[in-house]
């Protein structure tokens, strides 16, 4: 009987291979898969015993790991929670991570393959990895400034070094503190969380960086830029800016914000028209220089492009295809046009930075457990959205409109100041948007703000009013 | 002898390890746990050494590695279930390690009495039919009233009063002897081919009969008491074994067939076998619910990775009845891929060796006993951990050795000394094997 016991014990090494097959696949080829699906609460947990390294904003951290005592070795606080919530997210053992949390999580668990000589080093030292730190682009004062000047209200914030593309500033209101969603108490967790989730002005939307809206008059950048590039328009070229303009092939009309003509005779130059935000002029511009213009300079700005700051911004939208209507309408800023502060930020600070576009980022650095450097961000070059006599044209525009028309209040004394108003309306008639971006010092500036502010109550909705002064907050707190 | 130190000092520092990685310490009552089990291993060392001297001297010292390893590992279970308990302030589980090392006691008392009292294994050819039906009995006996009793949907268990046992496990080994005393006798006229049917050679319709009740049987168990492992389990060790019996490759074939069509059948008619074959095509769709535990399974074996999270630090609770039919998965997170290498391999051991005596045993029922013996262990072991790694639908059966369980510790370390009393056979000089009066009346075939 020695050969069919030959067999079977052939049958049964088979089946030895297949388990030790199957184990190898499942332990070592799909380890990562698994470790990464949702619902695995073996890696939070397992995360929630080591030291998580902390996010910085210059050398303060705004999230850092304590030591707890408890099962759950460590827990993550965040100093001023609300302050800097749109950044750092929240690091909830129930829902998981969100922000730099979620996107630098690698580095902050300390498993990012920077860390490989560190991690060799503690496998033959014994000692438990340490995570690695953050550091933000994040200006603190600039921050509080625009925490600040939102206080009270609902909107954003985003404040942008135009020569590098460093994130100065990202603030919402209302914010969230994220202390409340990250501690070890599930019961809490869920009760914030569902109270966050139910509030109506949406205090975990990151609301600089992926709030769209109609962008309205400061839309009238783009425009402005796009007429200049065409060769067709300078600062001086007199266009038409009557009280009422019928939109072609339409029977409605847009008029301006005080149903007066713009200039004498119904016309005014385009940088009168854009010092007072003359709708007429520029739905009027819009048609001249057409929806494929407008795109391409909107998408030059960086419209329709997805940006990761690591966190992931909102697209901003410019219409596929309008109208003649349409057209008019989007170059001033309405119809389906959709930008997030963010993306107002980058104009004004293309604008100001000779037409030149940079990436927008928010971290600065990578350090190891032993704040050794470990990687640096450089700034990067996304696009020349314009040439640098137009940009230049077009910052002295901007400074007229903070000196002499609708921007006044973001004027700082001793310092030129180039800025834009906007007010924008989401489906009724009223306004319900104010938006202010603006830079400064207007000849080398060393801050882009855009501001947008959403009607929460019954005040006046107006870019002077409302939005320009918590702009001008914002740039002085970064020019010091 | 040093074999079984190495096993003993590796369940030492297993101990230790999990006690101050889990950070609870050192296990309270460790040195007299640790000088227990060296207690019983030497026990059944010398008992080995003096009733079965020639006895292979391998299978002992694995079979006892395998065993203090799954008491570290329950151990360690424990520790993580108290320290659960302790995390949601409610009063901490009685510890299993301690009733599982009374079963290990046990066991091993049972293991030496049958090394002692069972001077040959031929003597056991003679209940073949006792066997079979105390076999039969035990199989069916979760089914009774009174002290049969259903766990999680499966009826398996036998209670009277307050000891639990599962049947099956024993029932397991009779008729293992039972298949091995009915073939030996059998298996001339089972090897007559009399009809072809599609180039399969079918046997008479007379002789056809066992395989056809082995498979209605196993049907019935899984029918009946909704246990799909043991059923496999069953008729996958008939069939082979009716296979080394008669050497004929067509049973393999009608098993296979039959095989196929029961479990079409059980598909088609079942429910709860349904439900463990969706959850198995596809367990992340059900994973809060009837895929729970093979998804957690899965996530602790990932976690573990090529070298494992270390004893005691690992989650191993997470995984629902981590301490029995899921304990491979709880060594694979914490053993990592190499401990579970390592593991199996003890298991590859120990079936390798017991074939080996199969091949090398003179007489046909050792032959068949030994093969039939080390078939069940492995067969066990691929249908329970490949449940387990989801290479095939999960079924509950406990994994020899390793789980907690008093039924299944004993039942397996009796299998092992039977092996050990076959090798002892099998290994001795030839002038004593035609000693004894039945070989002779034997036809040994070579």
């Amino acid at each position: 009987m020695a050969k069919p016991i030959r067999l079977i014990a052939l049958l049964l090494g088979c089946l030895l291979v297949a388990l030790l097959a199957n184990i190898t696949v499942i332990q070592v080829v799909l380890a990562g898969d698994y470790r990464d699906r949702p619902g695995n609460q073996r890696v939070l947990l397992e995360e929630y015993d080591r030291q998580r390294g902390p996010i910085l904003v210059g050398a303060e951290p705004v999230a850092r790991s304590v030591e707890t005592g408890n099962a759950l070795r460590y827990l993550r606080t965040y100093p001023d929670g609300p302050l800097y919530a749109p950044i750092t997210g929240f690091y909830s053992i129930v829902y998981g991570a969100t922000g730099l949390e979620r996107q630098e999580n690698r580095v902050l668990t300390g498993k990012s393959d920077l860390f490989f000589v560190d991690r060799t080093e503690q496998l033959f030292a014994g000692r438990q990895p340490r995570g690695g730190a953050v550091t933000t682009t994040i200006d603190a004062d600039a921050q509080a400034a625009a925490f600040d000047g939102l206080k009270g209200k609902v909107g954003a914030v985003v404040a942008i070094e135009p020569a590098t593309g460093r994130i100065l500033a990202s603030v919402q209101s209302p914010s969230f503190d994220p202390n409340l969603l990250s501690s070890h108490d599930t019961a809490e967790i869920r009760a914030t969380y569902e109270a966050l989730k139910a509030d109506p002005a949406k205090p975990l939307l990151n609301r600089p960086i992926v709030a769209l809206n109609p962008p309205g008059s400061t839309f009238k950048l783009v425009t402005t830029a796009a007429a200049l590039a065409s060769g067709r328009f300078t600062a001086d070229t007199v266009i038409p800016g009557p009280a009422t303009y019928r939109l072609p092939n339409s029977t409605k009309e847009i008029r301006n914000w005080n149903r007066q003509p713009c200039g004498p005779d119904g016309e005014v130059t385009l940088a009168q028209a854009l010092a007072v935000s003359c709708n007429t002029a520029f739905a009027w511009l819009g048609t001249q220089i057409g929806a494929d213009a407008l795109r391409a300079q909107a998408q030059a700005f960086g419209f329709d492009t997805a940006f990761e700051l690591p966190l992931k911004a909102a697209t901003s939208d410019f219409p596929t295809d309008p109208d003649p209507a349409q057209t008019a309408m989007s170059a001033i800023g309405q119809f389906d046009v959709r930008a997030t502060a963010l993306q107002m930020a980058m104009v004004a600070a293309a604008v100001g930075n000779n037409g030149v576009v940079m990436r927008p980022y928010l971290v600065q650095e990578v350090r190891g457990p032993d704040l050794a450097i470990l990687k640096t961000t450089s700034p990067d070059v996304f696009a020349e959205a314009m040439n640098s006599l137009d940009a230049a044209a077009l910052t002295e525009m901007m400074v007229d409109a903070v000196e002499n028309g609708t921007g006044t209040n973001a004027r700082i004394p001793g310092v030129r100041v180039a800025g834009k108003t906007g007010t924008a309306q989401t489906g009724n008639e009223r306004p319900s948007i104010a938006w202010f971006v603006a830079f400064a010092p207007a000849q080398s500036p060393q801050v882009a703000v855009a501001v947008v502010v959403e009607e929460s109550g019954a005040e006046e909705i107006s870019g002077n009013g409302l939005a320009a002064p918590i702009a001008r907050s914002v740039m002085r707190a970064v020019l010091g | 002898m040093l074999l079984l130190v190495g096993a003993w000092v590796i369940g030492v520092f297993g101990t230790i390890q999990v006690g101050w990685a889990s950070g609870e310490g050192m296990p309270p009552r460790l040195w007299i746990t640790v000088a227990v089990v060296g207690v019983l291993a030497v026990a059944m060392h010398v008992t080995v050494r003096l009733r079965a001297h020639y006895a292979d001297p391998i299978l002992l010292p694995v079979t006892t590695l395998l065993t203090i390893l799954g008491l570290v590992m329950i151990y360690r279970i424990d520790v993580a279930a108290a320290q659960r308990a302790a995390r949601n302030s409610v009063p901490p589980p009685t510890p299993d390690v301690y009733a599982q090392l009374t079963w290990f006691a046990i066991a091993v008392v049972l293991f030496v009495s049958v090394v002692i009292l069972l001077r040959d294994h031929r003597k056991l050819q003679r209940y073949t039919y006792t066997c079979g039906l105390a076999g039969l009995i035990l199989l069916v006996l979760p089914l009774a009233p009174v002290i049969g009793t259903t766990v999680n949907g499966a009826t398996l268990w036998v209670r009277v009063g307050d000891l639990s046992f599962q049947p099956a496990e024993v029932a397991k080994l009779l008729l293992t002897v039972f298949f091995a005393g009915y073939l030996v006798v059998k298996r001339d006229s089972l090897a007559l081919v009399r009809t072809k049917v599609l180039f399969i050679g079918l046997p008479r319709l007379k002789d056809l009969g066992p395989i056809l009740v082995a498979w209605v049987v196993s049907l019935g168990v899984l029918v009946f008491e909704r246990d799909l492992g043991t059923s496999l389990l069953f008729f996958g060790l008939f069939v082979t074994m009716l296979y080394i019996a008669t050497q004929r490759r067509s049973w393999l074939l009608l098993g296979s067939l039959l095989f196929a069509v029961g479990a079409v059948g059980a598909y088609l008619a079942f429910g709860h076998v349904r439900s463990r074959v969706t959850v198995w095509l596809d367990p992340w769709q059900y994973a809060d619910t009837s895929g729970y535990q093979i998804v957690q399974s899965l996530f602790g074996l990932a976690n573990g990775g090529m070298l494992g999270a270390g004893l005691g630090q690992g989650f191993p609770s997470f995984v629902p009845f981590a301490n029995t039919d899921f304990i491979v998965a709880a060594l694979g997170e914490e053993l990592g891929l190499t401990g579970l290498f390592a593991v199996l391999l003890l298991y590859a051991i120990i079936v390798e060796r017991g074939l080996r005596t199969a091949v090398s045993v003179r007489d046909g029922f050792g032959q068949l006993l030994a093969a039939g013996l080390s078939i069940t262990l492995a067969l066990q072991v691929f249908v329970i951990i490949g449940g387990v790694t989801r290479l095939i639908p999960l079924t509950g059966l406990t994994t020899p050795f390793l789980s907690y369980g008093g039924s299944s510790l004993i039942a397996n370390w009796v299998l092992i000394a039977l092996l050990l009393r076959i090798s002892d056979r099998a290994r001795r000089p030839d002038v004593q094997a035609v000693a004894t009066q039945d070989a002779l009346t034997q036809v040994v075939r070579r």
